[in-house]
């Protein structure tokens, strides 16, 4: 297989040591935000002041790397211009594309820098190939990225119809598959990650250690209970356990880790653009992590196509850091739609 | 930092902790302070969330060493208190290989947590403030020693 066909590795970049680490470890572009709510990873101490990203942007880009900038949520009444204010910083930094989910920002991105290479984020919930080409007529986007919710023929079926790149989620912890529409954090606590930029904020989540068990609280209402030798989650409503009809499960959602490396060829096949890795809020170790595994197998599958395999050390390094104690594929092999 | 040198998983017998627990707590929680001090003096650490530190109090214990440091921020300094434990804002707890490769980047305190290998317990927002800030820092290189070199 000839590498320009190969899917680009993008990779999360939470603070610089991530960007690095994900740069060093063979990332093709990393992807990244502002220290406020105009990205929805907006974590306390997370992200890029001024002086981080400039210094990120020049390791990447001297390195042949590109930068995406995260500007998916959605500009709230009366603080438009923030959002404005983000895209503007970008286009001064010379990333090499924003990523984008507000329409009106769109607009105002492809008016203002016409030169500007724009991305539809997953906030952006285009999960047709009528959503995306509407996004590419509009605003001269020319890349989307897919909500985890689609088979791996619905994705096929967007790249066959549309001029537009296409990426989508290749690891990490699964939302619940409803990007950009989901409303479980605002219904707990007001906050979700479309308005303030952080699914589930951590002033409102309390993890209480009591003999034997840990509790989690989102404001207030009991999302799980764990024994000491049960592994945890992501306190988020959509990974809770919770009594329905007497029986107490995960009712919405099991906690586990998207992980495409068993489909990677076919992925390659169809004409995915690009892979994109979830984990803005981890650490360095983390990203070092995972993006040499994926380099690791995008690689080989670029080096002789045929005998691609999954490694087992592949899976055993990606099965360390997940979420959750198993991986799946998530929509992408589903039988049902 | 990882190349070459990787932190094994492992557990000091529990009899290293009985001793542990009974010698002074003072010199752990000053050379944790001080080594904090050390990377605030060479601006590691950054300004606007040392701020959201300020008069918070840490607790820091190491299971399987019994060692357990106390501290709090003030003035622009980390300083060593005697509180007890329960007044602490923020508690960490973890055995000494646990802690040893989360400070050499080879694991994600994330995934440490999933697998409750890493207790945190507290502030929950404080305790993603002071573990973004640590993976925020720019660990200075090792100075290259001539020893060091082929
Ligand atoms: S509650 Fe779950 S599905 Fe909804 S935004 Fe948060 S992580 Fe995603």
């Amino acid at each position: 297989m000839l590498r320009d066909k190969l899917p680009e590795l993008i990779c999360p970049a939470g603070s610089l040591p991530a960007l690095k680490a994900a740069v060093d470890h063979g990332a093709d572009a990393v992807y990244l935000g502002y220290k406020n709510d105009t990205n929805a990873r907006n974590f306390a101490g997370l992200n890029f002041d001024q002086k981080a990203l400039t210094e990120g942007v020049r390791y990447a880009q001297s390195r042949g790397r590109k930068v995406l900038m995260a500007i998916n949520t959605f500009a709230q009444p009366g603080r438009v211009a923030d959002w404005q204010a983000a895209v503007d910083g970008a286009a001064d930094l010379g990333v090499d594309a924003v990523i984008l989910a507000d329409v009106g920002l769109l607009d105002y991105a492809k008016n203002r820098y016409p030169d500007l290479r724009l991305h539809l984020s997953v906030q952006g919930s285009a999960t047709s190939y009528e959503a995306v080409n509407f996004a590419h007529r509009e605003f001269g986007v020319r890349r989307a990225v897919l909500p985890r919710v689609l088979t791996l023929a619905q994705v096929e079926l967007v790249i066959k119809n549309t001029p537009v790149e296409i990426e989508i989620f290749g690891f990490g912890s699964l939302c619940v598959m409803n990007e950009g529409r989901c409303w479980l954090s605002s219904y707990a606590t007001g906050e979700s990650p479309n308005t303030v930029g952080a699914c589930s904020p951590a002033k409102y989540v309390k993890w209480e250690k009591s003999p034997g068990q840990m509790t989690t609280r989102l404001n207030g209402i009991l999302i799980d209970r764990f024994g000491d030798n049960e592994s945890a989650g992501y306190p988020t409503l959509c990974k809770g356990r919770f009594e329905v009809n007497g029986e107490t499960y995960y009712a919405l959602e099991e906690p586990t880790s998207l992980n495409v490396l068993e489909i990677l060829p076919e992925i390659a096949k169809i004409g995915v653009a690009a892979i994109k890795v979830e984990g803005r809020q981890r650490s360095p170790a983390y990203v070092a992590q995972v993006t040499k595994t994926l380099r690791a197998a995008l690689d080989a599958l670029a080096s002789d196509s045929e005998r691609y395999h999954v490694k087992p050390a592949w899976q055993a390094d990606l099965a360390k850091v997940s979420e959750g104690n198993q991986a799946t594929l998530g929509a992408y092999n589903r039988p049902w739609r | 930092m990882t190349k070459g040198f990787v932190i094994p998983r492992f557990r000091l017998p529990a009899f290293v902790s009985a001793i542990g627990v009974k010698l002074p707590q003072w010199p752990h929680a000053l050379a944790l302070t001080a080594g904090l001090n050390v990377a605030v003096k060479m601006n590691l650490l950054p300004e606007d969330s040392l701020a959201l530190l300020e008069n918070r109090v840490f607790f820091v214990e190491v299971l399987d060493t019994g060692g357990r440091a106390c501290f709090t921020y003030r003035d622009g300094l980390f300083r060593p208190v005697f509180y007890a434990p329960e007044a602490s804002d923020l508690t960490f707890r973890a055995n000494l290989s646990a802690f040893m490769q989360l400070l050499a980047r080879q694991e994600d305190p994330d995934t440490l947590f999933f697998n409750r290998e890493l207790s945190i317990e507290g502030d929950t927002e404080l305790g993603l403030i002071v573990k973004n800030m640590l993976d925020a820092v720019e660990w200075p290189q090792l100075p290259k020693l001539p020893i060091f070199r082929h």
